[in-house]
């Protein structure tokens, strides 16, 4: 079953006067597990779809089905909780709350699912352990290295078991190092069967996925499968 | 049901981390709810306090009793006019007193002011109540030492005195007067009993607690002539609700005793303690609500503070908003959190206020009467939290309907 069906959609924004169409015309479906790269310069429109593909905004036209139902429509109450059940963010400078710590970072998504607190607390406790933090539980953002947190904010993308970890340009604040670890981390959630919509304009961190997909001027340029593609252990290797 | 509490307690989580991260500026903003918290409890108290003096000084005043006076308390007629009727006399009052058949009791009043000394000891200008035994039936008066004068004393104008309590303390500090010879003016009088207190300040002269009690005739006898005179006849009725059957029969015997022709005005008036009730309402009316609202006006100010300092707090968080929208919070997540976040700054401010004016109004009430009571209380702190809840309103909504993707943008 397809978890992203995107049929003909387009962005128009209105800039004073001037009209943009930040995406024209795209058609798109991605699968259960697959792991996707979404490339092109500034101003291609990757930024724009990956708002809408996060249902963070909502097409001017076409249709959006998410696991079949169509988002495209739908009220901003309606859109927080797909947000909140469907999708895990991972951004770019993190976007931690800095006030809280590590455990209460992560334990957010499941406070607005309504999650009990002990519940939530031993999911939020696991999602850290397995991004290798245990005892980190209690930093806050500002006592926590580059790495860390954005390891955080993928243990708060996974607690809630999303269908998709969406990430915009995951390792774009941090040295080549440890993007490469997290990059890494990625390929084992991946590993774990969960779908990865990573966006970028790193070529050698797009080679991480499966597929990628090439916007230019708000189109779809390219879209194939990877033949050649990084292994975790950062080799070239045949698919 | 479980999401509502959940983000319930998380948005009152992050509003008490926003104000403990933010002391200085909570501290700041609180102090204008503080303030106008204060100010407006310690004005309710106060406006209570004297309500609760003006109505036991009133009640002391009796609301079965009748002044049938030569002069209006309250009324439109012009004061020449009054000046103009003639007098009351002591034989009116005998007249009414065996015509009238309602009263409890009737008695004729009429006051002077003189000085009362005792000793090194003086007190000035004080209201000298002259009357017959009787009078003491037309009032509530209970004794902390010795009696009222009697009849007979009363009728042969014995020089003797029931003193006020005010008077006694001041004379007597030690609470030794009965049967001490004080002299009025240049007169000896015997106190013959010492009142307890009776009614409040704000009755000033008129209250019993100042005022000395002699037999009528030895005011003539001494201070006033008696043709010059007028006095006032204090009738008191048998009880409250036949008040006005009462006062219906002594206008009526009242005007036959003048001679009055149907078509003439009364020239006299009879009073009631109920046209000082509505003459105090009407004045003091005035001033509690021009004292609520200027109150009232700070505590707006404090309002517009908590507004201001709201709308910074989601500029500077726009982000935070942003991150949270993006990982689920609803509209209604964010609107609850900043709503919070107001009303406990207004909570903390109000209760501080709170605490503060009862303070304050206990010192005060050395002076003037206050009057603290649960219902302020409860009214405190349910109108802090209302303005909490209005003055966040505007910056919570401005929250909520922040766009995700301008938002986690925003720097």
């Amino acid at each position: 079953m397809n978890i992203i069906d995107i049929e003909h959609i387009a962005k128009i924004y209105q800039v004073g006067t001037e009209e943009v169409h930040a995406l024209q015309d795209v058609s798109l479906r991605i699968d259960k597990n697959e792991y996707v790269a979404i490339m092109g310069p500034s101003g291609s429109g990757k930024s724009t779809l990956m708002n809408m593909l996060g249902c963070l905004d909502t097409p001017t036209s076409g249709k959006y089905l998410f696991k079949s139902e169509n988002v495209s429509q739908m009220s901003d109450n309606d859109l927080a909780t797909i947000r909140n059940r469907e999708i895990g963010f991972v951004f770019q400078t993190f976007n931690l709350l800095p006030r809280s710590d590590a455990l209460h970072n992560v334990e957010l998504p499941l406070i607005y699912a309504g999650m009990s607190y002990l519940d939530r607390k031993e999911r939020a406790e696991q999602a850290l352990a397995d991004v290798g933090l245990s005892d980190r539980m209690h930093h806050k953002p500002n006592e926590l290295s580059g790495g860390q947190r954005q390891r955080v904010a993928i243990a708060r993308a996974l607690v809630t078991k999303p269908s998709i970890i969406l990430a915009d340009e995951p390792t774009g604040n941090l040295d080549s190092k440890t993007g490469e670890e997290i990059m890494q981390l990625f390929h084992e959630i991946h590993a774990k069967g969960n779908t990865i919509i990573l966006v970028t304009h790193e070529e050698y961190i797009a080679e991480h996925a499966l597929r990628i997909i090439r916007l230019k001027d708000g189109l779809i340029e390219n879209d194939e499968v990877v033949s050649k593609r990084y292994t975790p252990n950062g080799n070239i290797a045949a698919e | 049901m479980g999401n509502i509490i959940f983000e319930f307690k998380e948005g009152l989580f992050i509003a008490l981390r926003a104000l403990k991260a933010n002391k200085v500026r909570s501290i700041l903003t609180m102090l204008g709810i503080f303030i106008g918290i204060t100010v407006v409890v310690l004005m309710s108290t106060a406006i209570k306090g004297i309500d609760n003096s003006f109505q036991k000084g009133i009640s002391a005043l009796g609301s079965d009793v009748l002044y049938i006076d030569k002069w209006a308390w309250f009324s439109n007629v012009e004061w020449w006019k009054m000046r103009n009727r003639r007098n009351i006399t002591m034989e009116d009052y005998k007249k009414f007193k065996d015509s009238a058949k309602l009263p409890l009791a009737v008695a004729p009043t009429l006051s002077s002011r003189q000085t009362i000394k005792f000793g090194d000891r003086r007190v000035d200008n004080v209201f000298l109540n002259g009357s017959t035994s009787d009078y003491v039936k037309t009032t509530n008066f209970t004794f902390a030492q010795g009696r009222f004068y009697s009849d007979v004393e009363s009728n042969s104008s014995r020089q003797v005195v029931v003193l006020g309590s005010e008077i006694a303390k001041e004379l007597f500090p030690r609470g030794d007067a009965i049967d001490k010879n004080v002299k009025i003016g240049k007169e000896s009088f015997k106190v013959v009993g010492v009142l307890t207190e009776q009614g409040s300040f704000i009755l000033g002269p008129f209250n019993p607690d100042n005022r000395a009690y002699v037999p009528i005739g030895t005011i003539f006898k001494n201070f006033k002539t008696m043709h010059r005179s007028t006095v006032t006849i204090t009738v008191r009725a048998k009880n409250p609700a036949l008040v006005e059957e009462t006062k219906i029969e002594a206008e009526g015997v009242m005007r036959k005793i003048r001679g009055l022709k149907y078509d003439e005005p009364n020239d006299f008036s009879i009073n009631q303690q109920e046209g000082l009730m509505d003459n105090y309402n009407s004045v003091v009316g005035v001033i509690k609500i021009a004292g609520l609202f200027i109150t009232g006006l700070s505590l707006f100010v404090g309002a517009i503070g908590i507004m201001n300092i709201m709308f910074v707090s989601v500029r500077e968080r726009t982000r935070e908003i942003g991150i949270r929208k993006a990982i689920g919070a609803k509209k209604r997540t964010i609107l609850t959190q900043f709503l919070l976040e107001a009303s406990a700054i207004c909570v903390v401010g109000g209760i501080a206020g709170l605490i503060a004016a009862v303070i304050l109004s206990m010192i005060i009430n050395q002076f003037i009467p206050t009057s603290v009571q649960v219902d302020v209380v409860i009214i405190a702190i349910g109108v802090s939290l209302l303005t909490g809840i209005l003055s966040g309103i505007a910056p919570a909504y401005t929250a909520a309907k922040l766009d995700p993707v301008d938002s986690l943008r925003y720097e």
